[in-house]
């Protein structure tokens, strides 16, 4: 356990971010401002104007060469940071493969904005779901304490020497970022002393050593370096569920590669990602309440997807729903086909239902939840189900 | 350090053999020169183009000395990651030597897609010495236009047909912006001067922030000239005033080498017609329906050094 | 294509081995080779400047000739000599 127990505070989850990340003193940090994003780069800011970190702070005139500047920082041997939501993301999208293939375990986080058009500043999973095949890791938070505690536990899953790929730790943009939650912090030697020092592979600062990075790849080796990232890709699952484990240890927080609430004795699962995550458990509780068995699981790692566990926490269910806050227009949202998918190795295939929720922002209340989940039970809802939707 | 051709010879090799550049090409022998003007450890960084994927072939590389590459569009910005990182770990005593770093890109990935990059890195005002391999079009892609194109210029993406003349307007003056900049060293070379670029690229590496050099660099296979001319064309851009050599300290213009010596009346300024007619990418050029092309393209040539000359108060 | 296994690749597609590229013996392109008449030659080292393919071999200051296993005949050095002492032969 920690060797300090502080008191709590009172803080949004931008500013948790931000808090972390002059906890752990990253050596590098460019970005570049974007709502809602943008109070993480203000107050990280601050901790550079006022000496209370180390960092090289690099206000760059872009996204792009916020994630290009950071992925050769990385490169070169520092550990660095950056921050962005939707057109931001957006905007990075080139580097964002590159980054990964590049192997720096760069760490990122994204206040989770609705991508244009229309322009929207308001909160949906679009900009994290069109980085989903990048070959980043992407953590997801439900509330400000977890966007905290996901900022400290990422550079120990992307930097082990096994792993070496770049994170981003996602947080619902407003509902997260810009809501004041109480929130306990970690003292920042447990955290210094938990996140480690940075140690780069084949750094480019290295000059003895020197090393080429960023290569022309035939056919061939393209292919057995992308196939090195799904190796990767495989041990960072494993290696996310031992530094849950020890982040318990330090906080007495757990996290694990699925959230579970009230699973286990449920006849029916709702899977959801992000801060809806809590409404869902809320929604969980006055169904229970009115004798339903319900329960609620959030993937705390979204990408690699945790197929294993999301296939053992629907096996034997009578329904499963599956809320997609985006829509991969003209077919699902990007959640239902994989909970499908890591449903084949099931003997008996649960009914799977794909809602898609909070477009742009639209509201996601409990009253909206428990008539999605309603519907699944009675049997009346139909494959994808649009709900919330005002007009 | 004297500089001389026998004792440049005795430094260590950057950029080796084996390099997939065609025959003649003029990249290799400008970035050679450039990196002359450094004995400290270095980091290369490139954007994409003709030199990054022909000198990092996995999984063989052609350097000798740290290299990265990124992208196309953003090479000014890897090249300030790399230098930001430096600046962190020197901060904090991990790193004790002085560093250099240095970013060639083509005229596609500095005039056209890396401008923006390339403003951002300058203003931030990175160490590091940004340089331009101009060969005045899109030649890793198989010769298309650019904004460091020249008016009258046969390209495939502004080829010369029975109502075009080729790439219509004149080339952005891209050393201009870089001087707008207010950073402490700009410059343009050419390689068939080694002196003066070498000189020039010290002067970019010393200089303490961020630098930028725009180099005529020939292209036989663009430029539709012998691979055996590449040095004599660099040198007959300069001839002609097509690209004059000056630099420009903290905001001082000067002209340089042979520029100067035309500047002084020392030496002939060349008729574009020269450059023209050197060159198949101009051919069409002697066709009488276009002389008033020529003439214009003289005439831009000519204000252009006018105005070169008045900002040096020469 | 070199026999690599992928568990032996370092990971992000790095090259660790500087200047590996000498592997790549671009002599196969050459159309042309050039012949340097010493006689003529004052070792003024242009050639050697203006080589792209690092394939003039200087020994203590002198033209020692070429790297053929690299030259890619391109004809800069016989062009850019002062005294003419390089000549381009079809070989």
């Amino acid at each position: 356990m920690a060797k300090k127990k502080l008191e709590d505070i009172a803080i949004n989850g931008d500013g948790a971010v931000a808090y972390a990340w002059k906890q752990i003193d990253p050596d590098v940090c460019a970005a570049y401002p974007i709502t809602p994003q943008t109070i993480i780069v203000e107050d990280f800011s601050k901790f550079v104007a006022n000496g209370e970190v180390k960092t090289e702070y690099v206000c760059v005139e872009s996204e792009h060469s916020a994630l290009t500047l950071c992925a050769a920082s990385c490169s070169a041997g520092a550990r660095t940071f950056t921050a962005t939501a939707s057109q931001g993301l957006a905007y990075m999208w080139e580097m964002l493969p590159i980054t990964s293939s590049m192997r720096v375990p760069l760490v990122m986080a994204v206040a989770n904005r609705a991508v244009s058009g229309p322009i929207n500043i308001n909160n949906d999973h679009g900009d994290a779901m069109a980085a989903r095949d990048t070959g980043w890791i992407q953590m997801f938070a439900d509330n400000v304490q977890s966007s905290y505690d996901n900022a400290i536990m990422a550079p120990r899953i992307a930097e082990h020497p096994d792993v070496q790929l770049p994170i981003i730790t996602n947080l619902d943009g407003f509902i997260l970022t810009h809501a004041v939650e109480r929130m306990t912090p970690v003292d920042t030697d447990d955290v210094k002393k938990f996140v480690g020092e940075f140690e780069p592979v084949c750094p480019l600062l290295d000059y003895k050593h020197p090393t080429s990075h960023g290569m022309l790849d035939g056919p061939d080796f393209y292919y057995a370096h992308k196939h090195q990232q799904v190796e990767a890709m495989d041990k960072a699952l494993e290696v996310a569920e031992q530094v849950f484990k020890e982040f318990k240890k330090l906080t007495g927080r757990e996290y694990h590669l699925v959230d579970e609430y009230r699973c286990e004795d449920a006849e029916y699962i709702a899977i959801i990602l992000g801060s809806s995550y809590g409404t869902m458990q809320e929604t969980v509780d006055r169904m229970r309440d009115a004798g339903i068995k319900v329960g609620a699981a959030m993937p705390h790692i979204y990408r690699p997807w945790p197929e294993k566990e999301i296939a053992r926490i629907i096996k034997g269910k009578k329904a499963v729903a599956i809320f997609d806050k985006h829509v991969s227009l003209g077919a699902y949202g990007p959640l239902y086909p994989e909970v499908v998918a890591a449903a084949t190795d099931l003997e008996e295939m649960p009914k799977m239902y794909n809602f898609i929720y909070g477009i742009g922002g639209a509201d996601t209340s409990v009253s909206i939840l428990k008539g999605a989940m309603e519907s699944v039970i009675k049997g009346s809802a139909d494959k994808i189900n649009y709900v919330g939707m005002k007009l | 350090m004297t500089t001389s051709l026998k004792s440049l010879n005795q430094l260590p090799v950057k950029l080796t053999s084996g390099h997939r550049l065609c025959a003649g090409c003029g990249e290799p022998i400008l970035a050679k020169q450039i990196l002359m003007g450094t004995q400290r450890p270095l980091v290369v960084s490139l954007s994409t183009g003709c030199f990054e994927v022909s000198t990092t072939v996995y999984p063989y590389t052609s350097w000798n000395v740290p290299l990265i590459h990124t992208a196309f569009g953003n090479g000014a910005a890897t090249c300030a990651g790399v230098e930001a990182a430096y600046q962190s770990l020197k901060r904090q005593g991990k790193i004790k030597e002085e560093m250099n770093f240095v970013n060639f890109a083509g005229d596609g990935a500095t005039y056209d897609i890396g401008l923006q990059a390339l403003s951002g890195a300058m203003e931030r005002g990175h160490q590091m010495l940004y340089v331009c391999l101009n060969n005045e079009a899109y030649m890793n892609t198989g010769i298309q236009r650019s904004s460091a194109t020249n008016m009258g210029t046969d390209t495939t993406t502004s080829p010369a047909g029975s109502v075009s003349s080729g790439k219509q307007g004149y080339s952005k003056d891209l050393t201009a912006i870089m001087v707008a900049h207010n950073i402490p060293y700009v410059a343009q070379v050419s390689p068939h001067n080694w002196r003066d670029t070498v000189e020039k690229a010290k002067k970019g590496f010393d200089c303490g922030g961020a630098a930028f050099i725009n180099a005529i660099t020939p292209c036989p296979r663009g430029w539709r000239t012998a691979p055996s001319m590449t040095v004599d064309m660099a040198k007959l851009a300069v001839e002609t005033c097509v690209w004059p050599l000056y630099e420009v300290v903290d905001g001082k213009y000067a002209l340089t080498a042979e520029s100067l010596k035309i500047a002084d009346g020392k030496a002939e300024k060349k008729p574009v017609t020269d450059w023209i007619n050197a060159q198949g990418r101009y051919r069409h050029l002697k066709e009488e329906r276009w002389a008033p092309v020529v003439e214009k393209m003289q005439a831009n040539i000519d204000s252009r050094w006018e105005k070169l000359i008045r900002l040096t108060e020469h | 294509m070199a026999k690599i296994k992928i568990k032996d690749m370092p990971i992000g597609a790095r090259v660790c081995s500087p200047g590996s590229s000498e592997a790549i013996l671009t002599g196969d392109w050459r159309s042309y080779t050039p012949v340097v008449d010493k006689e003529k030659c004052i070792n003024c080292l242009n050639c050697w400047m203006f080589c792209p393919d690092n394939s003039v071999i200087i020994k203590e200051g002198r033209l020692e000739g070429f790297k053929m296993s690299h030259c890619k005949g391109c004809g800069i050095c016989a062009q850019i000599c002062p005294k003419k002492a390089i000549t381009m032969t079809e070989a």
